[in-house]
């Protein structure tokens, strides 16, 4: 505990804020504002990391330095100040946390409602204090149930600061081997400044019994805006992960960066599976998050890795799911659903990489833009000069509702060898007054036969997520879309 | 009371007037027949009576059960048991034909005030009507309306309206495009919904299909107005003699 001591001290003089009086405030709960060394320190000594990570996250820190903001999205947003925000906030006690309900934002009350959500789910949801996770869950013995017996496959599934507290040699075998700490800038910032995220180790040819989900560790402190998932499926396993939930969730913090590596083995598969519904803004897109995230996947010999994400939240996302096919016969795919409203902007697609012979990927994406929104699918397919045999299809599909929208489709195709086939088809189409006026001749009001529509068109993608997930996405279709017809 | 009763309507479409003062009551449990030359007004009326957005109502009244229908949402229309059986069934793709039906049925159960249909109880009712149209249950299946032959989407019209079991039925052009055993079961169908309360306003270029649904009154629309009504001798007269000279006598 020393060397905490010293850091914070450090940290401390440095800011007048806390200059006085500093070192004795070891329960202090954030980080003074701002970016630099100390507060990389900070954080790792926060969470009583190894040296060896200390260096990891000041390395990124340091190539961070050196780069600059990508720009080539087709999103705009006022100048984000790195200075200006804070880095760590420990989880919030319980006096900032509400005491019932009553004290919750009645229109994100209303939300949960509309999604069903019961009422214990819904405290747990909000953070109202003094609700153990337990109670989410018919019985106490649940989520224990649940740990006994992923623990008794050997799988290890829990927050990464524990798995580095307690596996450090996977995650320093595997952590930044998929997204290195200066593969961008988002991605350097997150190495930095990482908080927590989760971990997932399945053992070779284990197949996981049960869907892996944040969920079932969210009273496992709050993820905050820096979060990194690491999960490595050991050969012949298979996991099916959850990230996310429908439920709207809000964070003081506008800037988001998440980094999600997936290591896949030879004759592993990994599903991995988002529904993202951060706080989106108002109606002119006030206040909404910014979501720039890494994701990308390695699949090694015969592997599989299948990204489905369903994004409805966010005044900005920026976000592309990839695989890197680098084993003979591996596959990738890609399903999307994209939603935006009132001012949202997304910018989201995929890369998937053909390094090995005989690599597959299959890319679907629906794109629904309603209000003032902009949407953009931008995807690249590479195929390298090995890439013998390789093979990828893509279907963009674009549904505008209203006429203050638009759909973009960025499509990238390099093909370096002969042998290897890419396939895209796009289209763009109107949700048609036709298709309403038939819905509401049926008696399906107005907002209804839209959600009725959209999710016709969406069918294909949500039809991968597993199954409670799917029957909730749709109906955060329908939420999404509140406001955009009649 | 009528179940409809339409006084001196006038509708234009685009600024352009097509309906240009109809006149029509029909008592419960009636059957009309509306006969007529291409682009007289047939299918404008059926839009006016269930409320399509871009027609507009430029002169007279509707009522619908005494109520004014012109001033209820087209969704309000539907639940309130006005059913159109439209010339041409709309696709949507990815939606289910049973997810659609559901849907549609627990809507105006839910309008009404009646408790929703859960999976089973739907499942058993929709059965039973499949199988008095003749429907083979893998329609219901796919996507409504999606890559359904002509045939199938008129079919697939009269099982709706057989599931939602509405006050008002307007079929337009329900018989075009069946081939003769399908317009018999059709047909079989439709008549096996004839009800005391229930009317229906039958659109058709055919009397081949009035054989089978014998109408009361059988009423000739030319150029937007209703030229001429009488009972089913006229459409086997219209038969024979075509719109040519019926609507020179009329005018
Ligand atoms: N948007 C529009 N703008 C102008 N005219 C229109 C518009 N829509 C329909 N019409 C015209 O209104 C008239 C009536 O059309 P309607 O579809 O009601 O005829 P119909 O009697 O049903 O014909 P059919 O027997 O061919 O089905 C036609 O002349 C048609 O061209
Ligand atoms: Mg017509």
């Amino acid at each position: 505990m020393a060397a905490v001591l010293e850091t914070i001290e450090t940290v401390g003089e440095a800011t007048d804020k806390y200059k006085h009086g500093f070192v004795t405030e070891i329960e202090m709960d954030r980080a003074p504002k701002g970016l630099s060394e100390d507060t990389v320190r900070f954080i790792s000594a926060k969470k009583n990391e190894p040296e060896w990570l200390l260096e990891w996250r000041l390395e990124a820190y340091r190539h961070w330095l050196t780069m600059t903001e990508p720009m080539w999205a087709r999103v705009g947003y006022p100048p984000i100040d790195y200075q200006d925000s804070y880095y760590y906030a420990a989880p919030k006690s319980d006096a900032d946390r509400p005491k019932s309900l009553d004290e919750v934002d009645p229109a994100l009350l209303d939300t949960y409602a509309k999604l069903g959500i019961p009422l214990k789910e819904q405290e747990v949801l909000a953070g109202v204090r003094n609700v153990a996770i337990d109670a989410v869950f018919d019985s106490v013995s649940v989520a224990t149930t649940f740990k006994d017996r992923l623990e008794k496959d050997g799988i290890i599934f829990c927050a990464i600061s524990e798995a580095i507290q307690d596996h450090p040699e996977l995650v320093r075998k595997y952590m930044g081997s998929v997204v290195p700490t200066s593969d961008n800038f988002y991605a350097a910032l997150n190495s930095a400044v990482f908080t927590d995220g989760s971990f997932c180790y399945i053992p070779k040819g284990v197949r996981c019994p049960m869907e892996l989900s944040t969920y079932f560790r969210i009273n496992a402190a709050e993820t905050g805006q820096f979060e990194r998932t690491l999960i490595v499926a050991d050969e012949g396993s298979y996991v099916s992960y959850l990230e996310g939930c429908t439920a709207p969730q809000r964070d003081e913090n506008q800037l988001h960066a998440a980094v999600v590596e997936l290591i896949a083995m030879d004759d592993a598969e990994i599903k991995y599976s988002t529904v993202q519904n951060w706080y989106p803004g108002d109606e002119d897109g006030k206040g909404g998050i910014y979501n720039f995230v890494t994701k990308r996947g390695l699949c090694e010999k015969r592997a599989k890795i299948s990204w489905t994400q369903v994004e409805t939240g966010s005044a900005i996302t920026w976000k592309y799911p990839s695989c890197i096919l680098k084993g003979d016969d591996s596959v990738g795919e890609f399903y999307s659903v994209a939603i935006t409203n009132n001012r949202q902007q997304a910018d989201t697609g995929t890369k998937m990489l053909h390094i090995g012979k005989n690599t597959r990927s299959r890319i679907i994406a629906k794109g629904i833009s309603a209000g003032k929104s902009q949407s953009t699918y931008r995807g690249q397919v590479r195929m390298n000069a090995m890439a013998h045999g390789a093979k990828n299809y893509t279907q963009c599909d674009s549904l505008l509702i209203g006429d203050e929208c638009g759909a973009h489709t960025v499509p990238y195709i390099e093909s370096k060898n002969r042998s290897a086939r890419v396939e895209h088809e796009a289209t763009t189409s109107k949700v048609s007054d036709d298709q309403l006026f038939y819905c509401r001749q049926r008696g399906i009001p107005e907002e209804e036969a839209l959600t009725l529509i959209v999710n016709g068109f969406c069918r294909e993608v949500l039809q991968e997520l597993p199954m409670e997930f799917a029957v909730e996405a749709q109906k955060l279709v329908g939420i999404s879309l509140e406001g955009s017809v009649g | 009371m009528n179940i409809l009763s339409i006084k001196d309507l006038h509708a234009t479409v685009d600024g352009k007037e097509i309906l240009k003062g109809i006149n029509l009551e029909m008592g419960a449990g009636e059957v009309h027949a509306i006969m007529g030359p291409n682009g007289s007004g047939k299918s404008t009326l059926s839009y006016v009576l269930s409320g399509r957005d871009g027609y507009e109502v430029s002169k007279g009244e509707v009522l619908y059960k005494g109520e004014n229908l012109m001033e209820m949402l087209p969704e309000e229309r539907a639940q309130a048991g006005v059913f159109l059986a439209f010339q041409y069934p709309v696709e949507i793709p990815g939606v289910p034909t049973v997810t659609f039906l559901k849907q549609a049925m627990n809507s105006v159960r839910k309008a009404r005030g009646e408790k929703e249909l859960d999976a089973f109880e739907f499942k058993k009712i929709m059965d039973a009507r499949l199988k008095e149209l003749s429907i083979v249950n893998d329609m219901v299946r796919r996507a409504l309306n999606t890559g359904f032959s002509g045939g199938e989407k008129k079919r697939m019209e009269v099982l709706q309206m057989a599931m939602l079991e509405p006050s008002l039925a307007i079929l337009d052009e329900t018989d075009s495009g069946l081939d003769i055993d399908a317009l018999k079961t059709v047909a079989d169908g439709v008549n096996a919904l004839r009800a005391e309360d229930r009317s229906m306003l039958v659109i058709t270029h055919y009397q081949r299909l009035l054989d089978y649904i014998v109408p009361d009154h059988v009423h000739v629309l030319s150029a937007g107005r209703i030229i001429l009504s009488g009972d089913k001798s006229l459409a086997l007269e219209l038969e024979e003699k075509g719109y040519a000279d019926i609507v020179a006598a009329a005018a």
